[in-house]
């Protein structure tokens, strides 16, 4: 299906957030995320599904003022 | 000791973690300076895995992060950023900023308040990023913020405390509301007059990391509150009109 991640397109195969973040090489990683706006807790991804269109937010630590 | 949320912090200076050389003079301007506290954000990850790197460099400060929601334009946008800060980061605080013009990147106070109680009632510790508004920040109490942090001037000028009047209102009206100046400071100067208005921090980014030595200016900034602070508790002199000789007139010679 095709996802927007990070404000890139994306052809991806995962059904899920938790399988998305594996298949982006993100597994292992401190990130957070949010699915059309709205954020998904880590223990949710797994039970959160994927459809085509979706945008998806991948944020990791970064400097800030 | 002023307390933030439970937290004394023995440096009254919280530094921002953007805009350096390196990363090394980063860590090197915050040791400096003994910092307690200093300021990171969430931006999208890349291949690179740039954001653990920074993260680790962090946590080895042994200092107490709080997340921002730099460049949140509205309530929704800024309350998803700090559920997502407090899930990274593992902290309730959150310097909450919610951007209402791009010109001056002035705090949209409106919805700052909304964000504030949304996130308050959900367990978030809230510094609100806000004007010296004394309306506004009476709200923002009320919404359950137990600090307020008040720009001395708009993010990156360098122009000190644009509104020394209303920091000094803002002060006068809240005797027991840990304040801090957030943005805008340029100089020593101006961090040390903040102190010397009774604030009990001053937050900054670009007077330091931009500096051409920012651990200079690190070391500096320090200094300059720590002397304004202990100027403010040694009940300075009022400022007067007239001349008053310091000298006794009374045995003066006759010549």
């Amino acid at each position: 299906m095709k996802l927007i991640v990070n404000g890139q397109q994306h052809e991806a195969a995962s059904q899920n957030l938790d399988a998305l973040l594996t298949e982006l090489d993100y597994a292992g990683r401190l990130v957070a995320t949010a699915l059309n706006g709205d954020f998904v807790p880590k223990d949710e991804r797994a039970a959160t599904p994927l459809a085509d269109g979706d945008k998806i937010e991948i944020l990791a630590p970064m400097k800030g003022g | 000791m002023t307390s933030f949320y439970g937290f004394e912090p023995a440096s009254r200076l919280f530094l921002g973690t953007s805009q350096y050389p390196s990363p090394k003079v980063l860590e090197d301007a915050v040791r400096a300076a003994k910092v307690d506290i200093v300021t990171v954000s969430l931006r999208r990850e890349g291949a690179d895995g740039a954001g653990q790197a920074f993260f680790d460099l962090i946590k080895a400060l042994d200092v107490r992060v709080l997340p921002n929601t730099a460049g949140c334009h509205g309530v929704k946008e800024a309350v998803t950023t700090a559920h997502m800060a407090r899930e990274v980061f593992g902290t309730p605080w959150v310097k909450l900023e919610v951007i209402g013009e791009n010109d001056t990147l002035c705090p949209d106070v409106i919805g700052l308040v909304e964000a504030a109680r949304i996130l308050g009632e959900d367990g978030f510790e809230v510094f609100p990023y806000c004007t010296e508004d004394l309306v506004i920040a009476e709200k923002l109490l009320s919404a359950g913020c137990k600090v307020l942090m008040p720009w001395g001037a708009p993010i990156g000028t360098a122009r000190g405390l644009n509104n020394e009047y209303g920091l000094r209102s803002l002060r006068g009206h809240f005797p027991d509301v840990p304040l801090v100046v957030d943005a805008g400071i340029g100089l020593p100067s101006h961090a040390a007059r903040a102190m010397e208005l009774g604030y009990d921090a001053v937050l900054l980014n670009s007077a330091v990391a931009g500096a051409g030595d920012p651990v200079g200016m690190a070391k500096a900034m320090a200094l300059a509150i720590e002397a304004g602070s202990l100027g403010r508790k040694a009940d300075p002199l009022d400022a007067r009109d007239m001349a008053v000789p310091s000298t006794p007139v009374f045995g003066k010679a006759m010549l």
